[in-house]
């Protein structure tokens, strides 16, 4: 009896060990002679140049701070710091040149025939003010934006940090209040002009003919000639991508990381400079480029010789709708001016 | 005068988020905001390394050169710290800053954006040293009182190191020639524009 508990015993204690040595030894297999974590761990050059940037896990909320390292914000500083301003600068100074040298050279283009003293609606109440206040909105999104760009460099030496900052604060507010009815502007410019401004095969002839602005020639238009329509479709695309680019920045990472937000603000100040730059060409043209045209979006009325140069398809077509209306009911849209 | 950085020894990070823990509690953090967390990279695969990061305190600071109301400024031991009194929340030091360190707080209406707050070193901002008005915005000012910032000082595994960078970096090689290996100072050579031979 004894002997068989003995070499119970020897056997299960053999087993044991056995078993140990089995489970053990893939366990001595891992260890080898060196310990070098290196061999497969991840190396940041490496990832940087693989893929730009390092992202990895965390264990807080704020996913964006699961990303280690974008060097990428080096290239946005540089494109804020640098291209933007060249941008900037070239569009907006570049275009103000060149509207100085051209007044220079042409000066206002006058009404030839001279005023008739009979006017006639061009924009009523409504088109006028949408107009307005679109424009008054694109004005201050234009200062509030410029600020960002070059307020630090120019403006923020002459009145110190502390009334810069309360300012640009101010202005960023604007900027983003602003907004929304400049959106709401540009999709009624939209929706209430795009009759007039399908581009078609009368806009190439008054493009060759100078469009009336650079030699002495009136090519004839409807109600919107080739230059105007392009100012229309400006606004319109322009607007929209300021208006889409825009709410990307000011809704930051709803649905996009740091890579996307550095490109809305790329699209948006580039889309902002050159719309900047063909609003003071729209501008000039408005007011000292030409006599007779600022009345269109003030009054809302121009004169009989002013359309008659400017807009001759536009002009018999309302005295053509005038004439046929006159008959049943007096409808004033060519009236005398006293 | 001693060029004060940070250096995370990511063989020697066991990402413990105490660094982490440490900076919110000494700096009152407010709530929702991080200044420093733990990224793991390759996790749970072969290789994985966990680095723990904030504000690396830049040579020629991005954030500094974007900031539209010029907010930021260097201090002498190259820390780089802000103006909450000026910062105007546009948001556009993050989209420069490489290490993603600067936060805002959500307030108001849509994206809305609060003062920027970052890690400071726990050197402060540009209220008197120590004082209350600067605790209550910046945090602890450790750096005035001889000490380092606690993340690093508190390190169990001294994975995250800060001090004089030549100090760190020497700290940093030494390691690296005793054990035979070292992934790298991680966010060196973007930050400083060096990086560390091992
Ligand atoms: C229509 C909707 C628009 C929205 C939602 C919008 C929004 C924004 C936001 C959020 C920023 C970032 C800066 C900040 O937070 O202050 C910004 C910058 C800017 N915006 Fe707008 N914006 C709009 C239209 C415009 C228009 C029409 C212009 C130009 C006339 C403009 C010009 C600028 C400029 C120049 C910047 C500075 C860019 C830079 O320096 O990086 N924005 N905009
Ligand atoms: S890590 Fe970011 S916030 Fe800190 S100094 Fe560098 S760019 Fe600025
Ligand atoms: S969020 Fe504040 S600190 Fe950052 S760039 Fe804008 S104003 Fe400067």
């Amino acid at each position: 009896m004894n002997t068989f508990v003995a070499r119970l015993r020897i056997f299960v204690t053999a087993f044991a060990l056995l078993l140990l040595a089995v489970a053990g030894s893939p366990v001595n297999a891992q260890q080898p002679q060196r310990v070098d974590p290196q061999a497969d761990a991840v190396k940041e050059e490496q990832l940087l140049q693989q893929l730009q940037v390092i992202k990895g896990r965390g264990t807080i909320p704020d996913v964006k701070s699961y990303t280690l390292e974008q060097p990428a914000g080096r290239d946005w500083r540089h494109f804020h710091e640098v291209t933007l301003r060249w941008i900037g600068g070239i569009a907006i100074l570049g275009i103000l040149a060149l509207l100085v040298v051209f007044y220079l050279w042409r000066g206002m283009v006058r009404i030839e025939s001279g005023r008739s003293g009979r006017t006639i609606v061009r924009f009523n109440a409504f088109e006028r003010f949408v107009h307005w206040m679109t424009a008054t909105c694109f004005i201050i999104l234009a200062l509030s934006g410029l600020n960002i760009t070059f307020g630090r460099p120019l403006l923020l030496p002459l009145i110190g940090l502390e009334a810069f900052s309360a300012w640009s604060e101010w202005a960023k507010y604007a900027h983003n209040y602003l907004s929304f009815p400049f959106t709401l502007g540009v999709i009624l410019i939209f929706l209430m002009w795009i009759g007039g401004n399908i581009p078609n095969r009368i806009d190439v002839a008054w493009f060759t003919r100078g469009g009336g602005i650079v030699g002495h020639d009136h090519p004839p238009a409807y109600r919107f000639n080739g230059g105007q329509k392009m100012i229309y479709w400006i606004v319109v695309l322009g607007g929209s991508a300021a208006a889409i680019s825009g709410y990307v920045l000011i809704f930051p990472f709803y649905g996009t990381d740091v890579h996307s937000m550095q490109n809305a603000t790329m699209v948006h100040s580039i889309v902002a400079m050159l719309f900047i730059a063909a609003m003071l060409g729209h501008i000039y043209i408005g007011t000292i480029g030409m006599q007779g045209a600022f009345e269109a979006m003030g009054s809302g009325t121009v004169d009989v010789n002013w359309a008659k140069e400017h807009h001759s398809l536009w002009l018999q077509q309302e005295q053509a709708r005038a004439t046929g209306s006159n008959q049943s009911q007096a409808r004033p849209s060519a009236t005398p001016a006293e | 005068m001693a060029r004060m950085k940070f250096l995370c020894d990511a063989d020697r990070c066991i990402e413990c988020n105490a660094c982490v823990t440490a900076c919110k509690n000494e700096n009152e953090v407010p709530w929702g905001i991080n200044r420093r967390r733990v990224v793991t990279i390759n996790d749970g695969k072969p290789g994985e390394k966990s680095v723990s990061m904030a504000c690396m305190h830049c040579t020629d600071a991005p954030c500094q050169a974007v900031c539209p109301v010029n907010c930021f400024y260097t201090t002498a031991d190259g820390v780089v710290l802000h103006s909450k009194d000026l910062c105007i929340g546009c948001g556009y030091c993050f989209y420069a800053c490489p290490f993603g360190a600067p936060q805002y707080p959500k307030v108001g209406n849509f994206g809305s954006r609060g003062k920027m707050d970052k890690c400071t070193y726990c050197a402060g901002g540009p209220e008197a040293d120590g004082s209350a008005e600067e605790y209550a915005k910046y945090g602890a000012n450790r750096l005035a009182e001889g000490k380092l910032p606690l993340c690093a000082e508190m390190c169990s595994t001294k994975s995250l190191l800060a001090g004089d960078g030549e100090i760190i970096a020497q700290i940093y090689k030494e390691r690296v020639v005793k054990r035979g290996y070292g992934s790298g100072a991680w966010g060196w050579k973007t930050a400083y524009r060096e990086t560390i031979a091992s």
